[in-house]
Parts: structure tokens; sequence; C-alpha cells
């Protein structure tokens, strides 16, 4: 029973409740360190340690914290892991720290983080609760990781910075994508990838909000008005 | 229960206080790495503005082609000793913080907004193998938009044609001031000349070069969206090719070689 509780929030965000696509949360750094995948998968183990660790640290005092400020305890937690994380970066991958530059920073403030540690974290027991955050984390870096593969690949003909297809800029065949390498690409590349788990998995289109009513041509006007 | 002000007050205390010992441990620990980081960070960009840098060297190794000497700004003297300071580890930018070791400069001539100038600057000579002087790399530096850009710029044994430009550290807008890291826009600078008849006439000019003027040589192109950067870039050349900086300094090195 537990242990299929355990997998279960491991394995369901990583497509089907998948932090991106269906939650649309942290779109920010996904648009903007997808460019290259190297830096992409810093990003993700950075994100995902963080989300782990700071579900974990929230839901061990989760019991303490009064409810006035919960926000802010729960902030103070994430931020000082992610100063952590920065440090570390800067110490042992300088080169990828400095492309990443404010993003790391950023996950401060990226929703998927605050929203597990109010969602789950506040009400689980620690061990599930930072098996919430790596699920969550790994959900973030699958969808990173398809956007970064493909805006690579077809945007500059790399993966990890080596060439897979050469450039016609370089005496070979492909001529690459610019659009790829600017982050609007992204928005694009992850709608197609939500089309796609919603075609899928048709519980999660979401119902109308509203219903566009049809025209009222010009003289259907006339006709009520002539009623009155 | 949770909720009483001491209850509060306590739980946020101690949150903070587990938090910025953590924090602070990180950062302790691991400042050398990151301070060792960053100086090879700096090193591999004067490399790179002396275009000598290879990915695959050791950068020590290739460092060591460098010569670097102490530049006395009062006298323009090439010096090889001052005081006890190490020529290696000297960090100019450093002094030029101290108050015994710098000299504030008066805000008439301070174009680039440097504020103190170091007495004792440090730059790199390039040889060749039978000793030849090949290139001269000159510490720069000046106020951009947000803040301070530092850089280096690489000048040939003409002491006048600028061969490289890079800027190791800068506060610039993503996409428009930090374009001065775009290796297009850097490429822009070789071969331009810095001095006519004497004065400095090296620009960043609105808009782009027009090849046939005749100042096409001493002009670079603007950066679209970066007025006030480009401006810097500008103002940042002038002065430290001007009268108070580097000036006589290239003068003695032109006799000496």
């Amino acid at each position: 029973m537990k242990v299929k509780q355990y997998k279960d929030v491991l394995s369901k965000p990583l497509i089907e409740e998948n932090p991106i696509t269906l939650q649309i949360l942290g779109i920010c750094s996904a648009l903007a360190v997808t460019s290259n995948l190297s830096v992409t998968l810093v990003m993700c183990v950075a994100l995902t340690s963080v989300v782990s660790f700071s579900n974990l640290f929230i839901s061990l005092i989760r019991n303490y914290i009064p409810s006035s400020v919960r926000i802010i305890v729960q902030m103070t937690i994430i931020a000082s892991l992610v100063i952590v994380v920065d440090e570390l970066l800067k110490a042992y991958d300088y080169e990828t720290s400095k492309k990443l530059s404010v993003f790391v920073g950023l996950i401060i403030t990226n929703c998927i983080v605050m929203g597990r540690a109010e969602a789950f974290a506040m009400k689980e027991k620690p061990f599930i609760s930072f098996l919430d955050g790596l699920g969550n984390g790994l959900g973030y870096s699958v969808i990173l990781i398809a956007v970064a593969v493909v805006r690579e690949l077809f945007g500059a003909g790399t993966l990890m910075g080596y060439e897979i297809f050469s450039l016609v800029s370089n005496g070979g065949w492909y001529p690459a994508n610019n659009l790829l390498l600017l982050p609007p690409s992204s928005f694009i590349l992850i709608g197609l990838m939500i089309w796609g788990i919603r075609e899928y998995k048709k519980d999660q289109i979401e119902p109308n909000e509203f219903k566009l009513s049809g025209h009222a041509t010009a003289p259907d006007l006339r006709k009520k008005e002539a009623n009155v | 229960m949770n909720d009483s002000i001491v209850r509060t007050l306590t739980v946020s205390f101690l949150v903070c206080l587990f938090c910025s010992l953590i924090v602070s441990y990180a950062a302790v620990n691991l400042r050398d790495l990151q301070n060792l980081n960053k100086l090879n960070d700096q090193r591999i960009k004067i490399l790179k503005t002396a275009a000598i840098y290879s990915p695959n060297e050791s950068i020590e190794s290739q460092f060591s082609r460098l010569t670097p000497k102490f530049v006395d700004f009062s006298t323009g003297d090439l010096l090889d000793q001052y005081g006890d300071y190490d020529l290696n580890t000297y960090d100019p930018v450093y002094f030029s913080k101290q108050p015994s070791h710098s000299t504030p400069i008066p805000s008439s001539e301070d174009i680039a907004i440097v504020k103190n100038k170091e007495n004792i600057g440090k730059i790199y000579l390039l040889k060749d193998s039978s000793e030849n002087l090949e290139k001269v790399i000159l510490p720069i530096r000046g106020y951009g938009l947000w803040g301070t850009l530092y850089g280096y710029i690489a000048i040939d044994s003409d002491l006048n044609t600028i061969r490289g430009l890079e800027f190791y550290a800068h506060k610039e807008t993503p996409g428009l001031g930090a374009e001065v890291d775009n290796p297009k826009w850097k490429a822009l600078w070789d071969g331009k000349s810095i001095y006519k008849n004497d004065q400095v006439e090296i620009e960043v000019i609105k808009g782009k070069v027009d090849p046939l003027n005749k100042m096409a040589i001493y002009q670079v192109d603007g950066l679209s969206g970066a007025t006030l950067t480009s401006r810097g870039v500008t103002n940042m050349l002038v002065y430290w090719f001007g009268e108070s900086g580097y000036k006589e300094t290239l003068k003695k090195i032109n006799y000496e070689s």
C-alpha cells in the first residue's frame, strides 16, 4: 500500500501530472535555459535538488510553522537551498554557472518549488514529501530536456556542444533554424507537448469557461427593435 | 497555539539562524575554489584578448607566455619592481580601492567614471620567441549603464592597432548592453586604429560604420538598443588611452622596442 503510494508520487508528475504541462508552472526558466542541452541538464539537477530538499525540510518542521508566517518560512528555506546550490555551482562548474547567471537565483521564485511546499510538504510526512519533490523535479526535467534537445539540435545542429548536423555556415548541409534559439520557440514546443499529452489523456482537457454566442447579424437587430 | 506571537517569533528566529548558518558555511568553505575559478576566468579572458587561448592546454602554461609589467601612471614608466608586491598576483583593481595606493580622479577628467585610479597598474606584454614585441594587453574599465565594465584590450606592436577586446565583468542588460560579449561585435575591433595625430579618435558610433568614410578605421558599429553602454565603451577607451591613462607608457614602450 505504502510502496504504491511512494511509486505514485514519484511517477505521476513525470507525464500525467507534469508540473509544466498540466499546471503550467515553471515556464519562465523553461524558456530561458533550454537553448543548450548541457546548461539545461545543470539547471534540471539544480531545480530537482532544491525542490526535493525544500519539501523534505519544510515537511520536517511542518507542525511547528505558524500559519501566519508559513510562506516566509518556506521562502527562507528555499532561498537558503538555492544560495547553497548557486555557491556549489560557482565552485565546481563556473562556466555553466556563468551561463545560467540569474536563473539559478530565480529558482527561488519558481512556482513549482513554492507550489509543492505549500500543497504537499505542509501536509505530508518527510519521506513522501521528498519523493514528491523528486518526482516533480524530474517531471520538470523531462520537459526541459525534451525542449532543449529539439532547440539545440534543430537550432544549432549540435547536442551537448557536439556537432550532429553540419551547418551550412560551416560548409555542411543543414540550414540552422534560428527561431529555435530564441526563447519564444519554447512556448511553441511546450504548447505542442501540452496538446500531445491532452490528446492522450482526454481528462486533462478543461471545460470551456464560457461559450461563444453566435453572431448577432444586422437584420436580427432590426427585427428586435421592430418588436419593441 | 502555533500562532501565538512568541511561537511565531521563535520559529522565525530559529529558521533564520539555521539557514544563515548553512549558507555562511557553504559560502566560506567554497570561497577559495570560487576565487580560483574567477582568477582562471580572468586569465582566460586575457589570453583570448591576446588571441593565444587554446582550451586544451593548461591555463598556467599558456599564461606564462605573457610578461606582466608594473606601470607607474605618474611617469608612464614600466617597472619590474614595486615595493614588495608580487608581479604575478598584483591586482590593480584591488589597489584602486585602497586610499593609500590610489588617487581620486578629478571629475572634470573622469569621463569614464573610473573614480579612483591605482597609482601602479599592471599590463601584459606578448613577445615572440626572439623577444620581439607582438602585442600589449592593457586592462581597461569604465562605467556603462548599470555598472562598471572591466575588460582587456590588446594592441599590436605598432601601439596603435587594436587586436582584441574582451570584458570579464559587467552588469549590462542581457540582449542589449551585454552584447559587448557578442563574438561578432568583438570581432569588429580587430584592425581598428586608436590614435590619429596623437589624439584618441577611436569611437563606438551610432549605427553602422560606412566603410567608405575616411574615419571608418577609427569607428566601430554601435550596439543597437544600448547607446549608453556604447558611449561608456568609447569613454573608457578615450580615458585609458589618453594622457592620464597609458599614452605615456605606450610611447615609452615604443622607444624601447
